[in-house]
């Protein structure tokens, strides 16, 4: 009855290109955004705000990032841990070396770094298929953990290879409450989320779905197969590069390898995988899942268990759980929540009718 | 000269050892066109229950055989309740319930056994032998001739046996093997359970190199570069890819490593790998990608 297109006509070629062509998804989106920018900053804990929703945000950050890779230009990848790592190291190494830059420029700097290294690992994508190339993309993983540990220059001869990073601010306004840093990170992702929702709209988002569905089709009917890849390793990278930075800065509060090892690859893998490959919404669900599923676990296995259990052992059948539910998750839905949520807003245009 | 010698064989028989990791991942992904993440688990999770039940008091015999009917009640599980309700899949999706199944895999060995670290005797002696001035350890060439019996096994398997032919028709051609009546659904049973026995035998070796323990896993990452540059789908391929990975693996940490700080050889073998595959995307003995629009 509420979410129905009827009587919305769209008159001009600027309407009929919205991003939300239906008036109730736009006034939803506004609702969205104004809860994310007023009322949680008001009325959220400290603790939710940086233990749950500045991880969960920069991990979606880098979730589009490879969303723009893998589920839009089709291109595997297991390497993002490494290219937000080049971001995290980049921006710390600009705040250190050249302290005049402000910091959101050392931000798109950095992220303009993770993008020439994305490249440069992105080149044997030209060459190599499918997991061919996932396996190789894990080179990137391993050479730049191996770089960063073993070149003092990028630690800054630091000895523990652990680097407190540099407090925050803009225009000479600290951002180092929750609060404030809370609302950077969000800022960032939203307008990200813009960029890559338009992007995959243009020219260059429907090349890279021609180069997904087929990349020798793509190139007989004229589409750079070159450029186009590449733009997206680019691009993918610089999303990490930036959710890096981000990540060390607004999150962890240190610059350190292990805090992008593998499992972070997968960690963003599994977000795309089940938020649904393609799709800017899957980013933002699956890093939602991902992030509070594990401590939504934690939390149900010791409300569960009472009195003393062996130590490692809840941890353990946590990752069995987790592991069984990617699982059951992928034989139920193979297309993640962003199809889940297409069928609710199907079902919610009929309802009350069944049909 | 002799001590070039000495870190070139000691590099092709460590690259043996990966060969066998390598030889897991080709059997599945040949059959059943699923990249495998789980084979580092399955090694974890048969070496960790062998270990586990000598360590109970039971014979060497008595508990290989145990861990071998694990290893295949795992097999026609993952069949039956991953594989099955996955058919049609794309192959992301696949790689990715592997990864599921390795956290599953993960957390149910070290649940059941514990995460201690076992040493594991299997009574060869790991004594180095001479041979025209160069040391070669006793306990390599072993797991050496182990893993060649196994390859020469699998290998005649594929080739003369009516079962093997059939899986061979299955890697080739799902529908067609289907529909001259192959049951797809047992050969996939039978390759995972192959699988497990190869990751049995591998855990057996790694683990009494590494004493039995979680770094077992990262066993499987030493193989990755192996399969890509032998080929997904050659058994040969994944022996050659291990020798050389093996080799040039030791020689550049020997010589290259001090020049540009050591612990190179985490990333060495993928480079390897990557230059190789420039030249030969599919590997060297992998399958011809035709492709047509």
């Amino acid at each position: 009855m509420i979410y129905r297109e009827a009587g919305q006509f769209r008159t001009t070629y600027a309407a009929d290109q919205r991003i939300f062509p239906i008036v109730q998804d736009r006034v939803g989106m506004v609702l969205l955004l104004a809860a994310a920018f007023v009322a949680v900053p008001l009325f959220a804990s400290e603790y939710a705000l940086t233990a749950l929703l500045v991880p969960m945000l920069v991990l979606a950050l880098a979730a589009l990032g490879l969303n723009i890779l893998t589920g839009y230009a089709g291109q595997f990848s297991l390497g993002t841990a490494a290219f937000m790592s080049v971001g995290a190291f980049a921006a710390y190494n600009l705040q250190l070396r050249l302290p005049w830059i402000p910091l959101l420029v050392i931000f798109v700097l950095a992220g303009l770094i993770a993008a020439g290294v994305g490249m440069v690992f992105g080149l044997p994508s030209l060459r190599i298929k499918g997991f061919y190339l996932a396996v190789a993309t894990l080179a990137a993983q391993f050479f730049v953990d191996w770089l960063f540990t073993k070149v003092g220059w990028f630690s800054n001869y630091s000895s523990s290879g652990v680097i407190t990073a540099q407090p925050m601010a803009i225009a000479g306004i600290s951002l180092e409450t929750p609060v404030r840093r809370y609302l950077l990170v969000l800022s960032i992702v939203s307008l990200l989320a813009l960029v890559a929702k338009n992007l995959s709209r243009t020219r260059t988002g429907r090349s890279w779905m021609a180069v997904r569905d087929m990349d020798v089709a793509a190139e007989v009917i004229g589409i750079p197969i070159l450029r186009t890849k590449l733009l997206a390793f680019g691009l993918s990278s610089f999303y990490c590069g930036v959710a890096g930075a981000l990540w060390a800065f607004a999150y962890l509060g240190t610059v350190e390898p292990q805090a992008f090892d593998l499992q972070r690859s997968f960690q963003i893998l599994f977000m795309v995988i089940i938020g649904g490959l393609g799709t800017v919404m899957g980013a933002f669900l699956g890093a939602a899942f991902i992030t509070l599923f594990p401590l939504f676990l934690n939390w149900a296995f010791h409300a569960v268990v009472r009195g003393e259990v062996r130590p490692g052992l809840l941890s353990q059948l946590e990752l069995v759980c987790f592991g069984a539910l990617i699982i059951v998750f992928l034989i139920v839905e193979p297309h993640g929540f962003a199809r889940l949520w297409q069928i609710g807003k199907e079902k919610l245009r009929l309802w009350p009718f069944p049909h | 000269m002799a001590f070039f010698v000495e870190v070139l064989v000691g590099g092709l028989l460590a690259g043996v050892m990966y060969s066998l990791v390598a030889l897991g991942f080709v059997l599945i992904f040949k059959a059943s066109g699923v990249f495998n993440f789980a084979q580092g688990a399955m090694v974890l999770t048969a070496a960790t229950t062998y270990a586990g039940l000598v360590d109970r008091g039971w014979s060497g015999w008595a508990a290989f055989l145990a861990a071998l009917a694990v290893m295949i009640v795992f097999a026609l599980l993952t069949e039956r309740l991953v594989l099955r309700p996955l058919v049609n899949q794309p192959q992301i999706s696949l790689f990715m319930a592997t990864i599921g199944l390795t956290f599953v895999l993960e957390g149910a060995s070290q649940a059941v056994w514990g995460s201690v670290v076992r040493g594991l005797d299997l009574g060869i002696p790991d004594t180095p032998l001479e041979v025209k001035g160069v040391l070669i350890s006793k306990f390599d060439l072993v797991a050496s001739a182990t893993a060649g019996a196994l390859v020469v096994a699998l290998a005649s398997f594929f080739q003369w046996t009516r079962t093997g032919r059939a899986l061979r028709a299955v890697a080739d051609d799902h529908q067609a093997a289907l529909s001259v009546g192959i049951p797809l659904e047992r050969i996939w049973a039978l390759v995972w359970a192959a699988a497990g026995a190869v990751a049995l035998v591998t855990g057996l070796l790694w683990g009494s190199r590494l004493g039995v323990q979680f770094a077992l896993t990262q066993v499987a990452l030493k193989a990755l570069p192996v399969i890509i540059l032998g080929g997904f789908t050659s058994i040969a391929g994944a022996i050659v890819g291990g020798l050389m990975v093996g080799a040039s693996e030791k020689v550049a940490e020997v010589y290259l490593g001090p020049i540009i700080g050591g612990g190179i050889e985490n990333w060495f073998p993928y480079v390897l790998a990557l230059l190789f595959l420039l030249v030969r995307p599919d590997g060297l003995f992998g399958e011809k990608r035709i492709e047509r629009v």
